[in-house]
């Protein structure tokens, strides 16, 4: 069998062929897994991995639903860097969405240029307070976060439900559980393209990743908060011994997290679906956490993660299409992916040192 | 009045089962996030094996075979590899989640025939409570077995001393010869075992058909009973009866008309188990010994 020896210095290049490397190993045994159980695999392949960059609109598409991903994981990588588990994005996307979608319901006359902006607020603090229930938990009475957050998301989606079908439901939608549509002031638009129209869904939301992206790399690299973030993760007795507050420091990445997860569900609301409705989440939150770890918990890397993971779930899309692969089956992908970038962390610290079959 | 306890037994065993098997996991140091995955892989591994062999009973041998695979795959890369467990039992359950709509899909739309009861001869006739403890299916019986079994492992025998050794101090135990890797291969294995049958028990007994992830979280329910219970097997039995309670009151709520909305009362089993969790950690930061002081750290044997 084998052992690990500690590797005397990290190999800098592995912080990018290791998530390759990675997506590498995925493919290929996610595929012998779909031959396993009788699907074709290179036409899995092809719908999956290609598929989504056949036309040009797909393509444009692929940022549209890489958006929300990417700004959750934006959030999440702060608290999985402060070893902090914070798996209820979901629910926080959710409370985002709801507040802010009551808001512009309930006052729709708000003046049109900054009804939008308002939201996006009420977005954040909406997710931050669901967030700030497994923080205060967490920091006065050491509850367990991982499983307040995800009980949380239980609750949000049943909150939403209830909201959708009972307070806020449209009297003129025919029986259906939506609400009314939103005023325009409140809705995002899709960006015209001179000579070309509409580029799919392309929407100004995706405009809040272009800033996002350089704001966390920033606060991460450059910021003494950021640095107590990730000092508290690797080396939580330097982090006591800098005399850096844990409890201060676990609240504000949940709430950060929280916020950035309820923006995402403003503007998944707002660009895409024009009203609240029982389901406004289809997992992102989810997703989003292995979104942080393909990127590596860092802002690029996310970027890039989020444009990777939101191609497959697209593909899976065009998979249920064509082939009739349920759509849940991104799961699959997802979570043996996860699998190869931890081994790929374990790889980037230790040596495999082979020893002889005694 | 019967029926009614009777649905709150039903309701609490798959809870009661997935927590013992996670409790001796964790009691080895052992933090698998998984359970709602292994379970999930439990119920559609015994809905596939009922459907093609036709007898009720190879679904708990199906579904146990089932959680110890996803368990088998949670040990390669945590005790191995030495991945970080909570990052991968999350990735379990995202993995489960794939595996069993993929492997689910064609088994929609089919019905599975029940768990016969078994009565107990005698017993079954003690008025009261020979209807209620003494004509249960295997999987309810099996489940008590467990508990008992996991209380006298874990007090009075060797093997299961030493598992809580490993799961206290990893590293003395493996300076004085234990191997700590082997023995976490065998709890994780049972705590998926567990898992699996539970996860059996809910197309064996509750609804005998497939839906895409019909665990409805019972698998998270189940680790925060393990927490509930302050890693003592027989307080999960309570445990688990008080969230089948809950579920059932919901239940009977929404049946006779409350005037509280459904979804509200839907929340109840999520909202009770972030209370069960706040009354129970506030006691354990005081008296840190209750949990196993290795659980979620990986073991590194350099040499």
């Amino acid at each position: 069998m084998f052992t690990f020896v500690p590797r005397d210095k990290v190999s800098k290049n592995w912080v990018i062929v290791g998530p390759l490397v990675s997506i590498f190993f995925t493919i290929f045994f996610g595929l012998l897994i779909f031959t396993f159980l009788g699907y074709d695999p290179l036409e899995t392949l092809y719908q999956v991995f290609m598929s989504p960059f056949s036309r040009i609109d797909r393509i444009s598409d692929i940022f549209v639903k890489a958006c929300p991903l990417i700004i959750i994981g934006c959030g999440l990588m702060l608290c999985f860097r402060a070893n902090i588990w914070n798996i209820g994005a979901e629910g926080q996307f959710i409370m985002g969405a709801l507040l802010a979608g009551s808001f512009a319901l309930l006052f729709p006359d708000v003046e049109t240029k900054f009804l939008l902006l308002i939201m996006l607020v009420i977005g954040f603090i909406g997710g931050a307070l669901w967030a700030f229930i497994p923080a205060i938990l967490k920091t006065k009475l050491n509850v367990n976060e991982i499983l307040v957050s995800l009980m949380l998301v239980y609750v949000a989606m049943l909150f939403i439900d209830f909201i959708v079908r009972g307070p806020l439901r449209d009297p003129m939608s025919f029986g259906f559980p939506l609400t009314k549509p939103y005023p325009e002031g409140a809705l995002i638009n899709k960006i015209p393209f001179p000579g070309i129209g509409f580029l799919g869904q392309l929407h100004y939301g995706i405009l809040i990743i272009l800033l996002l992206i350089p704001l966390s790399w920033i606060f991460i690299n450059k910021t003494l908060g950021g640095f107590k973030i990730t000092v508290l993760g690797s080396a939580p007795k330097a982090s006591k011994f800098a005399g850096f507050k844990e409890n201060s420091i676990t609240t504000t990445v949940l709430l950060l997290s929280g916020g950035l997860a309820g923006v995402a569900g403003v503007v998944e609301v707002s660009a895409n679906m024009g009203q609240l409705q029982p389901e406004v989440s289809f997992g992102y939150g989810f997703t989003a956490i292995i979104v942080a770890f393909l990127g590596r918990l860092n802002p690029v890397g996310i970027f890039f993660a989020g444009i990777t993971i939101a191609t497959v779930k697209l593909g899976a899309d065009n998979a249920q299409m064509a082939m009739g692969i349920p759509k849940v089956v991104t799961g699959l992908f997802e979570g043996i992916l996860l699998f190869f970038l931890l081994t790929g962390e374990t790889l980037q610290k230790y040596q495999i040192k082979w020893n002889k079959v005694k | 009045m019967d029926a009614l306890i009777l649905t709150i037994i039903a309701t609490s065993i798959p809870l009661l089962l997935a927590a013992i098997g996670e409790l001796i996991s964790e009691k080895s140091g052992v933090l698998n996030l998984g359970v709602e995955g292994m379970m999930l892989s439990g119920a559609v591994g015994a809905l596939g094996a009922v459907l093609w062999l036709g007898n009720p009973y190879f679904g708990i041998l199906a579904g146990g075979l089932s959680g110890i695979f996803m368990a088998s795959i949670f040990s390669i890369f945590t005790i191995n590899f030495m991945t970080n467990q909570v990052a991968t039992g999350l990735g379990l359950t995202i993995f489960a989640t794939g595996l069993t709509g993929l492997a689910g899909a064609p088994l929609v739309g089919k019905t599975i025939p029940s768990l016969p009861k078994i009565e107990i001869f005698l017993l079954s006739d003690i008025p009261m409570i020979g209807n209620i403890l003494f004509k249960q299916d295997l999987i309810a019986y099996l489940s008590i077995a467990i508990i008992i079994f996991a209380t006298y492992f874990l007090k009075y025998t060797k093997p299961g001393i030493v598992l809580r050794a490993v799961g206290d101090d990893h590293h003395s135990a493996h300076s004085i010869g234990y191997s700590v890797k082997k023995i976490r291969w065998f709890a994780t294995c049972f705590g998926g075992m567990c898992a699996g049958i539970g996860g059996a028990y809910i197309p064996l007994v509750l609804t005998p058909h497939w839906s895409e992830g019909m665990t409805a979280g019972r698998g998270w329910i189940a680790l925060a009973l393990v927490v509930f219970a302050s890693w003592i097997p027989w307080r999960i039995i309570v445990g688990a009866l008080i969230f089948g309670g809950i579920t059932i009151a919901q239940l009977v709520g929404q049946a006779r008309g409350w005037p509280i909305p459904s979804q509200i009362l839907s929340m109840m089993p999520y909202l009770a188990t972030i209370i069960a969790l706040t009354m129970i950690s506030g006691r354990m930061s005081k008296n840190k010994s209750i949990v196993p002081a290795s659980l979620g750290k990986p073991f590194v044997d350099s040499q």
